[in-house]
């Protein structure tokens, strides 16, 4: 039987070649494997191997025939002693497209808004005991409880187990579960997050943490690469149920390297979810639900709020589910959005502008990924103003995005512009003043309130 | 490029040669077919092929156990059918379409078998080499003693996460084979042009970690090799290397104008060094099977590997809303 010869495409976006040169001729065997000829494309010349084997039948379209379109007919090949068919001897190009060319519907870019609706239930009932708890214990017996709930779940970083945490957050967890399920790590973030990747592909829960996410550059790719996009490039087989975690953001005076906000880097990645607590009882319920979650969750603590004492509810089984932001305090005038240490500014200038009696809403979104953006649009139909606030840089922030979300979706509602509070936009400073400089500051915040409700 | 350790001619059944030779030459076959469909516009953007490399994996394979498990780079079709898993379905999944093993969501170089322990098909070079080492980590942690194989390139070992792996593999004595495919190029750079010391399983002397390099053109030599490797690791030795010699026939992808080497220099390996050549030249000689009987093995295979490109023609795309699904899990996925 007669096998035609196509044009081959030698690249993903090949269109067409020149058929430089034949390095069989009419009558040839062939096998497969043997080079037929030399292809040439705008990029580069390319040899061309024979898939089947056979005679040389007909050479279709000789060498030098520049613009030969791919899966074209360009030779016939046929057996031992058979003839070549009539109507293949004649060169035609192909017109048909061998995949037809759907393009994907992209979602409609804006719907008609529903109204949106705030969950305002409370984190817990309001006769439960609260104990104050500092944020580091709060994690640690965050991470304890559910160690004790789920034999896969361990943890692994550096200083993590005999230095009892280079931040103090795993304190005792060595003793009660021991050196198999908390492991010390040697400094290496890129091979100790593919570690703990692969073993949550294996089936464990592991809970990886960075001594700072400063670090975790060195680790991105397995984050981003190997954690967050598994379960979509397996269609659903196999993914990385497992927390990062660790300090994130500016501390105090240890320079450019070490205070970096990473909150904005991460909110971007689909098949991630990305949290920033708070207060105690944030760090306590996200990270339980961090760690059952089944996928890769990026938890982004502060150091500077490790030492905050909040209330805790005295509950067997506390968690906060993500998605849901807490209305910190409620007001009429302007919105205030915010998360992680960005509160502190928020909660205090919304204390100023108390006393010059603007009445700030202040939002603790708490999950960035999902983001909880109908309790902001909720309170931005109401107050008809909003200011965010955050550490991290202005050019891509949470603000930027949050700012656009209300710009397509409660446009009419806005009686001023968004502004968005951020970090300066310069690598941290050491010097204490410069560095206090370009941190934001509650006045910052204060300022922006103003000007949005033009006072 | 003769190995060091002349390999030890085993004995050897007419069944397990058999065996090789049809595993092997659907790889190869498999491979070809995946390049005419290239070709023809069915496959797109990259797609690496394994011609050439075929005793590697299938070598390998005979040294596995039940729930062993294997992770690879993007050269990764002989991987996934030397373990079993279904040419339909990867080819479908070459295709891009509905009955490929990721949904048409994955492509050439990311598939994956739970079923089957088969963990990527990983794009980016050297990543495999963690998440396999974790894979170990996992199987130690629960307490039986499955071994990993963990495969990646002459190229991957200049990652600096291979060397972060393989301290804290023999720190933690985890169960992992790494298997240094070395088919002497990476892309367009050969072993020479990229490292001063080119013995790359002797790297793992610095760590602690025992090895040996092995003619990858020789499925039997890989077997023998691939059983010493899992003995170790299974014995709770810790991991373990294999430098497997081999060698490419086709480019680094489709679009690999091969500028790096001569014509001659590949001829010359086919000729003289090809793996099924080599069992095929075993089977006949040992008059294990008359060439009537390996033209039949032949026509089989073929019927195969057609069956899977006409399966992945017809297969349908896959359907709009599968876009949005499959980017947040709602359950952990339990084990196979």
């Amino acid at each position: 039987m007669a096998t035609e010869i196509l044009m081959p495409a030698l690249s993903p976006t090949m269109e067409e070649g020149t058929l430089a040169k034949w390095l069989v001729k009419e009558g040839d065997t062939v096998s497969s494997g043997d080079i037929l000829a030399e292809i040439e494309t705008d990029k580069a010349t390319m040899e061309f191997e024979a898939v089947d084997e056979g005679v040389v039948g007909k050479i279709v379209v000789p060498e030098g025939t520049e613009g030969v379109k791919v899966n074209e007919v360009i030779a016939i090949l046929v057996e031992e002693g058979e003839d070549v068919p009539e109507a293949a001897a004649a060169p035609a190009a192909r017109d048909e497209a061998p995949i037809e060319d759907t393009p994907a519907k992209a979602p409609a870019a804006v719907a008609a808004p529903a109204a949106p609706v705030a969950d305002a239930t409370p984190d817990w009932d309001a006769d439960v005991e609260v104990k104050q708890t500092t944020v580091r214990e709060a994690l640690r017996d965050a991470m304890a409880e559910e160690m004790r709930r789920d034999e896969d779940v361990f943890l692994m970083g550096e200083e993590v187990a005999e230095y009892q945490g280079a931040y103090k957050i795993s304190q005792g967890l060595l003793d009660e579960f021991g050196a198999k399920r908390v492991i010390d790590t040697p400094i290496t973030e890129h091979g100790f997050a593919g570690i703990g990747v692969g073993a949550a592909f294996g089936g464990l829960k592991p809970i990886v943490e960075f001594m700072t996410f400063n670090f975790a550059m060195q680790a991105i790719d397995h984050i981003i690469n190997s954690a967050a996009k598994t379960l979509y490039m397996s269609g659903g087989q196999m993914g990385a149920p497992m927390v990062f975690r660790g300090p994130n953001g500016a501390a105090a005076r240890v320079g450019a390297q070490h205070s970096q906000d990473y909150a904005a880097w991460y909110m971007q990645i689909p098949g991630l979810k990305v949290v920033m607590p708070y207060s105690a009882a944030d760090a306590k319920g996200l990270m339980k639900t961090a760690i059952r979650d089944p996928n890769p969750v990026i938890f982004l603590e502060n150091e500077i709020l490790y030492g905050k004492s909040f209330d805790v509810p005295v509950m067997d089984d506390f968690t906060i589910p993500f998605g849901k932001a807490k209305i910190e305090r409620a007001g009429d005038d302007v919105t205030i959005v915010s998360f992680g240490i960005g509160m502190t500014y928020a909660l205090a200038a919304a204390e100023k502008l108390a006393e010059d009696g603007i009445n700030a809403e202040v939002i603790n979104l708490r999950s960035l990924r999902p983001m909880d953006t109908a309790t902001i649009l909720a309170s931005v139909r109401k107050t008809n103003r909003c200011v965010t606030v955050e550490e991290g840089w202005p050019q891509g922030s949470v603000g930027g995005y949050i700012s656009g979300v209300i710009m397509q979706e409660a446009f009419d509602y806005l009686d001023a512009p968004v502004i968005t509070c951020t970090g300066k936009d310069v690598p941290m400073p050491y010097a204490a003043n410069l560095e206090k400089h370009a941190l934001l500051t509650a006045d910052e915040v204060v300022d922006a309130c103003k000007q949005v409700t033009y006072r | 490029m003769p190995p060091k350790k002349a390999a030890a001619k085993p004995n050897v059944s007419a069944e397990e040669l058999l065996g090789h030779y049809r595993e092997m030459l659907l790889i190869r076959r498999f491979e070809e077919k995946a390049g005419q469909l290239y070709g023809m516009g069915l496959i797109g953007g990259f797609c690496h092929l394994y011609i050439g490399q075929e005793a590697v994996v299938v070598g390998l394979e005979a040294a596995a156990e039940d729930g062993d498990k294997r992770i690879t780079s993007y050269r990764d079709h002989g991987h996934m059918l030397a373990c079993g898993m279904d040419p339909k379905g990867i080819m479908a999944e070459l295709t891009g379409r509905e009955g490929g093993f990721s949904k048409g969501k994955g492509g050439s170089m990311h598939m994956f078998s739970k079923e089957k322990h088969f963990y990527g098909g990983h794009g980016i070079v050297g990543a495999q080499v963690p998440l396999g080492a974790g894979l170990a980590f996992s199987d130690k942690y629960k307490g039986n003693d499955h071994v990993t194989f963990t495969y990646f390139g002459d190229g991957a070992a200049n990652q600096g996460q291979v060397y972060e792996t393989y301290n804290m593999a023999e720190l933690w004595d985890l169960p992992v084979v790494f298997v240094i495919e070395n088919n002497q190029y990476a892309m367009g750079t050969s072993v020479q042009r990229s490292t001063k010391s080119p013995s790359l399983w002797e790297r793992g002397a610095a760590y602690g970690i025992p090895g040996e390099e092995v003619d990858g053109m020789n499925v039997l030599a890989v077997k023998e090799a691939g059983k010493r490797a899992v003995a170790h690791c299974r014995a709770g030795k810790g991991p373990y290397i294999l430098e497997v010699k081999t060698y490419r026939y086709r480019g680094h992808s489709m679009s690999d104008p091969a500028k790096y080497r001569t014509r001659e220099e590949v001829q010359k390996m086919r000729d003289e060094r090809d793996p099924i050549e080599q069992i095929r030249e075993m089977l006949l000689t040992g008059k294990h099977a008359s060439d009537d009987d390996l033209k039949a093995i032949d026509k089989e295979i073929k019927a195969i590997v057609n069956e899977a490109a006409e399966f992945s023609k017809d297969s349908p795309e896959p359907a709009l809303d599968e876009l949005w699904t499959d980017i947040y899990a709602t359950e952990i996925p339990q084990e196979a």
